[in-house]
């Protein structure tokens, strides 16, 4: 699925790197714990979390995820948004809960880790 | 090659920056993405370690054609019992290190499972020392 698809399936708005949506991604996880994050060892998956600091943007960085989801709309810094910027990863702001934005992308085909 | 890189103890804002930099090298050094995504994780772990734990730290990394040696020297509290900490669950972090989405005692397990050995020495009240060691293989061709 592509992040465009995403995005209008969670009423996201995008902060960054919106040349990027038409990328496609195929599983997600969902944490606000980054050790847990930093556990999980697929490629071509999107974060779904409700922590908005720059260890969100830096744990994103080492796992190679290029697609992050912050629910509740959460307050995304500039400093967050540069960090993005500098690795091309796309940050999207969503007003729905964690709990929801997982439900509606599994229920649209977006596989879990395991 | 060899470098350092000072951490300063309780700045979250650049806790990573070291990790980040090692992983644009590895990558410039073709390392094979497998082996140089877990360094870089057992990296920024190491470094989420030093800011949340200690009063500062030095990381040094070598690199040779056979392996990437990563050791973090931090002064600060030191370990009593290595064994506990290094059970999952076991954490002394402080709220703000959990805010920041650490503290849940996965980051010694982390940095293990990442690491084809790491050897921790620790004295209470002086600090503690982590060496860290992957394996480059060698590319078949």
């Amino acid at each position: 699925m592509t992040i465009k698809d995403i995005i209008s399936i969670i009423d996201g708005k995008v902060f960054c790197c919106e040349d990027r949506v038409d990328n496609s991604v195929e599983y997600a996880f969902a944490s606000d714990l980054m050790s847990d994050v930093l556990t999980v060892e697929k490629e071509n998956m999107l974060l779904i979390t409700g922590l908005a600091n720059m260890q969100t943007i830096r744990t994103s960085e080492m796992s190679d995820i290029n697609c992050i989801i912050f629910a509740r709309d959460k307050k995304i810094g500039e400093d967050m948004i540069s960090l993005a910027k500098e690795n091309k990863m796309t940050l999207i702001g969503s007003p729905h809960t964690l709990f929801y934005i997982s439900g509606e992308l599994y229920k649209a085909g977006i596989k879990s880790v395991y | 090659m060899q470098f350092r890189h000072k951490i300063a103890g309780g700045d979250f804002a650049n806790a990573g920056k070291v990790a980040s930099s090692v992983k644009k090298i590895l990558r410039q050094l073709n390392i094979d993405h497998t082996i140089s995504k877990r360094v870089v994780i057992a990296l920024y772990e190491g470094e989420v370690n030093v800011v949340a734990h200690a009063y500062s730290g030095i990381v040094e990394v070598e690199i040779d054609e056979s392996r990437i040696r990563i050791t973090l020297t931090e002064k600060g509290p030191g370990i009593e019992d290595i064994e506990k900490a290094m059970e999952e669950g076991y954490s002394t972090a402080t709220p703000q290190v959990r805010e920041m989405g650490f503290g849940a005692g996965m980051g010694l397990s982390n940095m293990k499972r990442n690491s084809d050995s790491m050897k921790i020495t620790s004295t209470p009240g002086e600090g503690t020392v982590v060496e860290l060691i992957n394996n480059i293989r060698a590319n078949a061709g």
